[in-house]
């Protein structure tokens, strides 16, 4: 435990010593916010809702949460630093895990700095708090999700603009899947259950529930296991990798 | 103790390690020679847990590296090669982490990175960003890093490269003064090196070793090794090479140099010695029966340079 907390630790201060931390925060509060007030017409709509600030979360994480963790493993190869991080006294896990949750309570903290969203439809309105609640819980779940997917690729390549290419690819693939033009698409020459077990794997249909003020145990579960899986993938490829 | 046993690592085809073994005791400053490409880094790899072999064992202090890898990183400090650390910290966050992994808390932590900065001359940049630092400094940081825990074992993958000659010297004095009470292997491609501080240098060629001994059983497989070289001054050449031949257990003279310096004739010749024998006594009471004038007179200790690059190029030194 002291090791993951040294390692996590290490990894979040990181973050905030480069200028990264500082562009990505704003980069995040100005899209989320300005998608939800010029695309979305907040205001225009008079509904006491943030539903119009969520929709737009899933589409600024593929790029923003491969931005934030192409470094992750990219980096460490490259520079050499993993030789001097797999030589210390802790285990591979620990150092994966410290990275993969320092990078996501980073996020996480971006997160929260939206909160004066929420202060603003309270002051409009009467918003229901509980799906608020379940949404901003969707949206962290949803970036783990997607930095567990880059942190697999980060740990493919040295190169971070690859890194993040085949993040954002992968996580677009795995959103895709659940939209409705995709799935329509699907339903034309696939039987219904088919396509629909298809858009059961993707990323957007778990995020939808928790927008509809669901936090269903099966979303939990599926995100928990997407992030435990890639991380296990990802601990297989820097086994293997890491020495190259 | 490290010891090594029949370790080989192959990438694809190619036998970067090839089935070496030998151990290393404490007291003892390991040098391993070769050229790039040789396997020393691979070696040291392996060691330090860092990369599994294909084949063979390694144990350090004991402990198994593919059976107890945390055990042995716990007692080895390790200095990979171009010394890496993260670069977006500054020096004294940077060995607080190394501590704090290294299991040291509170007061004990603070006071170790603190003592350590003392020893490696880095208190003046302890607050710099590792980036911002010369290549001096940053090797430094390295050494720091390696010695925090003050281990048992140290493996560090060329230490003095890319430093200036004092900074060279600097380190040299700093593991010398280590190696006193700890076991360390060292790589370089720097021969000087390991005639200044090694107790022990093995040669690597190809992924296997070629020569294991110290630099001084080394420099005696040279071909140079017990040679005389002399130089004499308004003396005939011919009559010198005749005369010198005849000295007991003289295998062979060679003339290096022959031409007048200054008005004089100046002479300089090479006396080879037949195989294990020394010609120093005889080769200067037969001078001084002659009566002839000296301007120089040394017994050659060899090359090892000259052994390195026979060894490592397939060629045969003595």
């Amino acid at each position: 435990m002291r090791n993951f907390k040294a390692v996590f630790k290490r990894e979040l201060k990181s973050y905030f010593e480069s200028p990264v931390a500082y562009v990505f925060i704003v980069i995040f509060l100005l899209a989320t916010t300005g998608c939800t007030f010029f695309l979305s017409r907040f205001y225009e709509n008079r509904i006491a809702t943030l539903e119009p600030f969520f929709v737009w979360h899933p589409w600024l994480y593929l790029f923003l949460v491969p931005a934030v963790g192409m470094r992750l493993w990219s980096e460490e190869r490259k520079s050499g630093t993993i030789e001097l991080l797999f030589t210390l006294p802790i285990t591979l896990w620990q150092a994966l895990a410290g990275k993969f949750f320092a990078a996501w309570l980073f996020v996480g903290i971006a997160l929260f700095l939206t909160f004066p969203m929420v202060l603003t439809v309270a002051y409009l309105g009467s918003p229901d708090y509980g799906i608020i609640f379940s949404s901003y819980l969707g949206s962290f779940l949803l970036a783990g999700g997607f930095l567990s997917v880059t942190c697999l690729f980060s740990a493919m390549s040295k190169n971070q603009v690859i890194s993040f290419v085949l993040s954002v690819v992968a996580c677009f693939a795995a959103l895709m899947l659940g939209v409705g033009v995709f799935t329509d698409f699907l339903n034309r020459f696939l039987p219904v259950w088919l396509s629909e077990a298809i858009s059961a794997f993707s990323f957007f249909t778990h995020y939808q529930g928790f927008q509809r003020g669901l936090v269903d145990s099966r979303d939990l579960v599926y995100f928990v296991s997407i992030i435990g899986f890639m991380l296990a993938a990802n601990a297989l490829v820097l086994e293997r990798k890491k020495a190259e | 103790m490290i010891s090594v046993q029949s370790l080989s690592r192959h990438f694809g085809n190619i036998k970067a390690v090839d089935n070496i073994s030998f151990s290393v005791d404490k007291g003892e400053i390991l040098g391993f020679l070769g050229p790039n490409g040789a396997g020393k880094s691979t070696t040291m790899k392996m060691i330090t847990t860092f990369l599994p072999p294909t084949s063979g064992t390694v144990t350090v202090g004991g402990f198994d590296v593919i059976e107890q890898p945390l055990e042995a990183r716990a007692r080895i400090g390790y200095l990979p090669e171009s010394s890496p650390s993260y670069r977006d910290m500054n020096v004294f966050d940077f060995l607080m982490f190394a501590a704090e992994v290294r299991g040291f808390d509170g007061e004990e932590r603070l006071n170790r990175v603190k003592q350590i900065m003392e020893t490696c001359n880095l208190k003046e940049v302890a607050y710099q960003q590792i980036d911002t630092l010369s290549k001096g400094y940053r090797q430094r940081v390295g050494f720091a890093q390696a010695f925090i825990h003050d281990p048992e074992y140290l493996i560090l993958d060329e230490p003095t490269d890319g430093l200036d000659p004092n900074q060279k010297q600097e380190v040299r004095n700093l593991i010398r003064k280590m190696g006193q009470e700890k076991c360390i292997i060292l790589s370089t491609h720097i021969l000087e090196e390991v005639e200044a501080i090694c107790t022990r240098a093995i040669i690597i060629g190809e992924g296997k070793i070629v020569a294991d001994g110290s630099p001084e059983e080394l420099r005696s497989r040279s071909k140079q090794h017990g040679a005389i070289t002399l130089e004499l001054i308004g003396v005939d050449a011919k009559e010198a090479l005749n005369g010198l031949e005849k000295v007991q257990f003289v295998d062979r003279v060679v003339e290096v140099e022959n031409g007048p310096t200054a008005g004089q004739n100046r002479l300089r010749v090479r006396m080879f010695p037949m195989s294990g024998k020394s010609i120093a006594h005889e080769t200067a009471s037969f001078i001084h029966q002659r009566n002839w004038q000296v301007d120089g007179f040394t017994v050659e200790k060899g090359d090892l340079n000259e052994v390195f690059y026979a060894l490592t190029k397939g060629g045969a030194a003595r």
